[in-house]
C-alpha cells in the first residue's frame, strides 16, 4: 500500500536521529525563550538549551504534565503570540478540565502531513470516499481527518457524529470506502445495519481508520467481520496535535509512530525512568516541529509498549503497540488494577459478541464490589434458567481468571445499556474515594 | 401436536412484565397460558399464545431477547391422580420433565398441562401408546 511521504517515511534512523536532533534543538529553544511555565521548570532541573545536544539528551527534561496544562489554562503554554494561532482545539474533557490547544499555519500543515500518511498507509488514494463519523468541533477527531483527506484530494464526506440510520444510508447510496470513527461507533453501526437489514456485500466500505478509545484485538476482529472491512489503529491526543500521531500500515502490528515529528519514550510511570524499547509504561511525546503548542516530554497517561522492528512496509519509524489502558481510566478494585478493555476482551473470547457492557462500581461496607452488567442477546438467550445461570457463571469464571477479582455478573436486557456516538462509557464509579 | 411456546427473557425491574404485555396487547395478541420461572436476577417468562410468529417478531423489535420453544401438552382430567399417572409413563420411560405449568379448560371435566421434556416425540409416543391425549397445537392456540 501507498506511501504519503515516502522518504521521509522511510527514511534512514541515522538519518532520522540527525534530523530530530536539529530539531529537538531548535524546539527547546523556542519553548525556553517563549514558554514561561516550562521555563521555570527546565531552571528548578538546572537546565539550559545549550544542555540539549542531541536525542540522547532528551532525558535531562523536565516532564509535562496533564496538571501544567491545568495550570495554565488557557494559554498559558503557548509559545507564539496569538495573532499567529489560527486555530484552537479542545480535549474532549473526560478527565477533568478541559484542555485547549492552538495551531499555526505551519501546525496545521504538520497535521493535515500527518493523517494524509495515515490514510495512505491503509491504503487511502485520492479516488477514495472518506466517510467521517468522528466528531466535528473542538474535538480533534473530525477535522484531523478531514483536513489529512483534503490533503490528499480524496473525496470529504463529513458526516461527524449522530443520526447513524442516515449514516449507513450515506455510506450505501454515496459509496463510501473508507470510515474513520471511533471503533465503538462501527460496532452501533453495525447494530444498525442489521436492524435495517443490510449486509456489508452491499457497501463500498473497505477500511477504518479507528481511534480515540482503547479497544481489543477481539473487538477489531468483530468490527472487521461485521461491516466487511479490514480496521486499522490510529492514535493521537489532542495535546500533542490529534489523529495522526501514529497509525498502522498494512500489516496491523502496530502503529508507527510520524517520528521526525513526535518522538516517543516509554517511562516507568512511578519512577519517570526511561525504559529501553520493549518494555510496557507511560507513553511520553516530545514534539519537535510544532509552532504554536510544542510539549516537551509530555506524559500521555497511555500505557503501551514500542517495537522496532523491519516492518514489511518499509517505514522505518517506530511502533507502539495499541494502548491497554491509560493510567487514569485505571480502576483499581479491592488493590486489583482494571481495565474496562480486559472486561471486552473476556466477553469477546467467550463469544458473546455484542460487546456491551458496563462496570458499575461501588463500595460496600468499606469494601469494593464489581458489577458487570451484560447485555442479553438473541445467541445467549435460552429458555432454561439453569443455561442462562450457567452463562453468568461462566462469564464470572472467566472475568475472575483475566481480572483476579471476582464480580458479579447481571444479565439485562438488549439494548438497554446505553450507546455511545463519541467516547464509550464504560464504568460507573459510585464509590467516593 | 407440537406447540410453539413463547419463551421471554425478563430482567429483574419493576415494570418489565407490564411492558411486554403492553406490546402484545397493542398487536392484539391473546395469552392462552403462561408461567414464569424466576431466579434472584432475572427471570423467565413462558406464554402459549394465539400467534406465537406474530407475539415473536413484536417482542424482538421491542429489543427483547425472545425465543420460540416446541413444547406439548396433555389432555387429563381433572381430578386426583390423573396428573400423577402421566408423570408415572414419563418417569417409567425415562423421560424428564424439565418444566410444567398447567391451565384448566373452559369446558368439560379436563385441564390442560405444557410439558417440556428434550424428545417431544418420545414423550407423544409414550403417552399417547397409555391412553393420554396430547393437545392439538391449534387447541392450545384457539382454545
Amino acid at each position: 500500500m501507498g506511501y504519503w511521504n515516502r522518504e521521509m517515511e522511510t527514511i534512514d534512523r541515522g538519518e532520522l536521529k540527525k534530523l530530530q536532533s536539529e530539531r529537538l534543538c531548535a524546539m527547546v529553544r523556542h519553548v525556553y525563550d517563549n514558554v514561561e511555565h516550562y521555563r521555570n521548570k527546565m531552571k528548578e532541573r538546572g537546565v539550559t538549551p545549550d544542555d540539549i545536544k542531541s536525542v540522547d539528551d532528551l532525558k535531562l527534561l523536565p516532564f509535562c504534565e496533564k496538571s501544567d496544562l491545568r495550570d495554565t489554562y488557557p494559554f498559558g503554554l503557548f509559545a507564539v503570540p496569538m495573532s499567529e494561532v489560527i486555530r484552537l482545539q479542545a480535549s474532549s474533557g473526560t478527565t477533568g478540565k478541559q484542555i485547549v490547544v492552538g495551531y499555526t499555519q505551519n501546525d496545521l500543515d504538520v497535521w493535515s502531513e500527518v493523517t494524509a500518511r495515515a490514510i495512505c498507509a491503509v491504503g487511502g488514494t485520492k479516488d477514495d470516499l472518506i466517510h467521517i463519523s468522528y466528531g466535528y468541533g473542538l474535538f480533534t477527531g473530525g477535522l484531523g481527518m478531514h483536513y489529512g483527506a483534503e490533503r490528499m484530494k480524496a473525496t470529504v464526506v463529513p458526516v461527524s457524529t449522530g443520526n447513524s440510520a442516515r449514516q449507513v444510508n450515506i455510506i450505501k447510496d454515496f459509496g463510501s470506502s473508507i470510515i474513520c470513527c471511533t471503533p465503538s461507533y462501527a460496532l452501533s453501526l453495525a447494530d444498525t445495519m442489521d436492524e435495517m437489514g443490510i449486509s456489508p456485500s452491499e457497501l463500498k466500505l473497505r477500511a477504518g481508520i479507528m481511534g480515540a478509545e482503547p479497544w481489543s484485538e477481539q473487538m477489531r476482529r468483530e468490527i472487521e467481520r461485521r461491516l466487511g472491512i479490514k480496521a486499522y489503529d490510529i492514535y493521537g491526543l489532542t495535546e500533542i496535535t490529534g489523529p495522526g500521531v501514529a497509525c498502522e500500515c498494512s500489516e496491523q502490528s502496530g502503529m508507527h509512530i510520524n517520528e521526525d515529528h513526535f518522538i516517543p519514550e516509554i517511562i516507568d510511570p512511578e519512577t519517570g525512568e526511561v525504559l529501553p524499547i520493549g518494555q510496557q509504561g507511560e507513553l511520553v511525546f516530545t514534539c519537535i516541529t510544532k509552532e504554536a503548542f510544542p510539549l516537551l516530554r509530555y506524559r500521555t497517561r497511555d500505557i503501551t509498549s514500542l517495537v522496532m522492528d523491519e516492518c514489511p512496509c518499509k517505514r522505518t519509524f517506530l511502533k507502539m503497540k495499541k494502548p491497554c489502558g491509560r493510567t487514569d481510566d485505571m480502576l483499581i478494585i479491592r488493590g486489583v488494577n482494571v481495565f474496562p478493555s480486559q472486561v471486552e476482551s473476556v466477553l469477546l473470547e467467550l463469544g458473546l459478541t455484542s460487546a456491551h457492557y458496563m462496570l458499575i462500581v461501588d463500595r460496600v461496607n468499606n469494601l469494593d464490589t464489581l458489577e458487570i452488567m451484560v447485555e442479553m442477546t438473541g445467541e445467549m438467550f435460552t429458555d432454561h434458567v439453569k443455561g442462562l445461570e450457567e452463562t453468568a457463571r461462566r462469564i464470572s469464571a472467566a472475568m475472575a481468571s483475566t481480572l483476579g477479582l471476582t464480580a458479579k455478573v447481571t444479565l439485562v436486557d438488549p439494548k438497554t445499556i446505553k450507546r455511545s456516538e463519541g467516547k464509550a462509557v464504560r464504568v460507573i464509579d459510585k464509590r467516593k474515594i | 401436536m407440537i406447540i410453539k411456546q413463547i419463551s421471554v427473557f425478563v430482567e429483574n425491574k419493576l415494570g418489565k412484565l407490564a411492558e411486554i404485555m403492553n406490546a402484545l396487547h397493542k398487536n392484539d395478541i391473546n395469552i392462552r397460558a403462561l408461567s414464569i420461572a424466576d431466579t434472584k436476577d432475572f427471570g423467565i417468562l413462558r406464554l402459549i399464545v394465539n400467534d406465537p410468529e406474530k407475539a415473536e417478531a413484536v417482542l424482538k423489535e421491542s429489543d427483547y431477547a425472545v425465543s420460540i420453544t416446541r413444547v406439548i401438552a396433555i389432555v387429563v382430567e381433572d381430578r386426583p391422580g390423573a396428573l400423577a399417572k402421566a408423570m408415572n409413563i414419563l418417569t417409567e420411560n425415562g423421560i424428564s420433565v424439565e418444566y410444567m405449568y398447567a391451565f384448566i379448560t373452559r369446558s368439560e371435566n379436563e385441564a390442560y398441562v405444557v410439558i417440556r421434556v428434550e424428545d417431544n416425540q418420545k414423550a407423544v409416543d409414550v403417552l399417547t401408546g397409555r391412553g393420554i391425549r396430547i393437545l392439538k397445537s391449534e387447541e392450545a392456540y384457539n382454545f
